[in-house]
């Protein structure tokens, strides 16, 4: 088992490694340069020289991308083109909110989804699981920003509960910034308790159809026992795997959720960085996003092993 | 009535008529329209009356009319996008399974990276390299959402190469691009067309989010994600300016699930079985 793990882990270093050339080549494709595309085509040929010795795009693409990543370990992304600002002193208390705001959503998410998820299932075909089925077909199927702006027309304008701005600053206090990020967080549920939701259903009702569910039923165990006795803890695999997918789909809806509520996140740094074709910012945003991700699916996939209990006994 | 051999349930055929109704609207949206694109008729937000049935934008245009001619930017760069994003992954899908050997793995490896973090932050990274027009937005998702296609189409690929016709095409002399045509490309044809309809729900999700954060269709074009954008601060008086185009996005991406579902449920039963739902 340990070393089944120790693979997995080897593995998301080397996927991180991947994705990080993925980044670069994607902001290399471009003809000619970032120098060129910045200062137009007005720009004089001494001052391309020297805008792109500042970038260091004199040195070869492969050396530019090890000066970029080593320094991406030791935690320096360099510094923004438009601003000349050192980009981790912006992109750290900004990195600290959005996961703010993604774990308290995943807190809310996790357990009301899974929870229905096995209600549903344990209701099968009854008014609560075709309920349960309607409305996160629709919620699937709706943009981030309407299900946000639905939730601010009836809390912020009807009921006047929270503010429709999900403003923060440094120094605020613990429980006014969870106030504050309430509305936020309740979007962000909505987004990805659907898809949890459906996959914890069909993962308990796969493992239904097993002889041992049948073994259970015929010995005369209630439905409700036989569910969370004997089919959750053999359904556990596919519905972490699919948590751990959706948590880092809260990482992407985030994004678009962050410009409704205008919440100074990662997301905003990465839309401003795109909107001003900041490189830099734009890689760096990149790179935290995707390492995120990966991090996350790698801890998901090594729970899955630890989890399963074929895997438990050494061989 | 029958379409495909099959009764429609009352669901696909609310899925189908909305469909249509957004397709027409976007066909023939200048000649619906009650004004013109880029006509001021009221001031900033005014309430829907009789003229304006929903109300004015954050110029003062009739809602509808923008309503209308973003139908025609907002469908046509999702299917456009669809269309090429299915054309790169079926052919390299079913390349990748005939072939098979160094070809499908160099493809498969480097789809693997791809699809392991978000498409949206490749897409950001992208424009914000590119910058934001039409054609380079088309093109960015088409190739990046091609990646999924091609997963579906290889194991598709995978499934019909091992069969016996294929095999006797390939004794017979025939070559790759044929085998694919005219063997492969019809038997895999039922589950790739419920896959364009969900892929085209992606895309165009995916295009409004990207025209709502300001990087996707730029203005003037109309289209449903800007416009929720450029109406939002509305919002916050408590009128429902934004609410309408993200309405529109909802309204079509529900009718098309609903048409998928259908299909979905057609192919899962065997041919012949005419069970009624």
């Amino acid at each position: 088992m340990l070393k089944l793990v120790v693979n997995r882990l080897g593995l998301g270093v080397l996927t991180l490694f991947a994705v990080s050339v993925l980044i670069f080549v994607c902001t290399q494709i471009l003809p000619g340069d970032v120098a060129s595309a910045v200062l137009g085509n007005q720009a004089t040929p001494e001052a391309l020289a020297v805008f792109r010795k500042e970038l260091g795009l004199d040195l070869p693409a492969y050396q530019r991308f090890f000066n970029w990543l080593w320094g991406a370990v030791r935690g320096d992304l360099g510094v923004a083109m438009t601003n000349k600002r050192v980009i981790i002193d912006e992109l750290l208390p900004r990195l600290y909110n959005t996961l703010f705001l993604a774990t308290y959503a995943a807190l809310i998410a996790i357990p009301l989804s899974v929870g229905l998820g096995i209600l549903a299932a344990i209701n099968e075909g009854k008014f609560v699981d075709r309920a349960a089925n309607v409305l996160t077909l629709i919620t699937i199927s709706v943009p981030e920003f309407f299900i946000a702006y639905l939730l601010i027309i009836l809390f912020v304008v009807n009921l006047d509960w929270f503010p429709s701005l999900a403003t923060v600053f440094p120094g605020i206090g613990f429980w006014e910034r969870v106030y504050i990020t309430t509305l936020p967080a309740i979007a962000l549920t909505l987004l990805v308790a659907a898809h949890m939701l459906r996959m914890t259903r069909s993962s308990v009702l796969a493992v239904m159809s097993s002889p041992y569910v049948e073994m259970a039923f015929l010995k005369g165990a209630t439905r409700s026992r036989v569910i969370v006795r004997h089919a959750l803890p053999n359904a556990a695999a596919p519905i972490i795997t699919v948590i751990a997918l959706n948590i880092a789909y809260l990482v992407v809806g985030v994004v678009v959720l962050e410009a409704v509520f205008v919440y100074p996140g990662i997301g905003q740094l990465m839309v401003d960085g795109v909107a001003k074709r900041d490189v830099p910012v734009i890689q760096a945003c990149g790179l935290v996003f995707a390492a995120a991700f990966v991090i996350l699916n790698t801890l998901a996939d090594v729970l899955v092993i630890l989890v399963n209990p074929r895997l438990r006994h050494q061989r | 009535m029958k379409i495909l051999g099959h009764k429609p349930t009352t669901t696909a055929w609310i899925g189908m008529a909305i469909v249509l109704i957004n397709l027409s609207i976007a066909v023939f949206g200048p000649l619906i329209a009650p004004y013109s694109q880029s006509e001021t008729i009221g001031a900033t937000w005014d309430p829907p009356s009789a003229q304006m049935l929903l109300g004015a934008d954050q110029i003062g245009r009739d809602m509808v009319t923008r309503l209308i001619y973003g139908a025609r930017t907002t469908i046509g760069v999702a299917l456009a996008t669809t269309v090429i994003s299915f054309f790169i992954g079926i052919t390299l899908g079913f390349s990748g399974a005939v072939l098979g050997g160094w070809v499908d793995n160099v493809i498969s490896r480097l789809v693997d990276v791809i699809l392991s973090i978000p498409l949206l932050i490749l897409a950001l990274i992208i424009l914000g390299v590119f910058g934001s027009s039409i054609p380079v937005l088309i093109l960015t998702i088409a190739v990046l959402d091609s990646t999924r296609v091609f997963r579906l189409a290889r194991a598709l690929g995978m499934n019909l190469t091992v069969l016996e016709y294929v095999e006797a095409a390939r004794l017979r002399g025939e070559g790759t691009w044929w085998i694919i045509r005219r063997e492969i490309l019809p038997n895999a044809s039922a589950p790739l067309v419920s896959e364009f309809g969900l892929r085209f729900c992606f895309n165009f999700l995916f295009i409004a989010a990207l025209s709502f954060l300001g990087l996707g269709i730029q203005p003037p074009f109309a289209d449903w994600g800007g416009m929720v954008r450029e109406n939002s601060a509305a919002i916050n008086f408590g009128m429902l300016a934004p609410i309408w185009p993200a309405l529109a996005i909802t309204v079509l991406t529900v009718g098309v699930n609903l048409v998928v579902d259908w299909l979905l449920s057609i192919e899962s039963r065997p041919s012949g079985a005419q069970a009624e739902l």
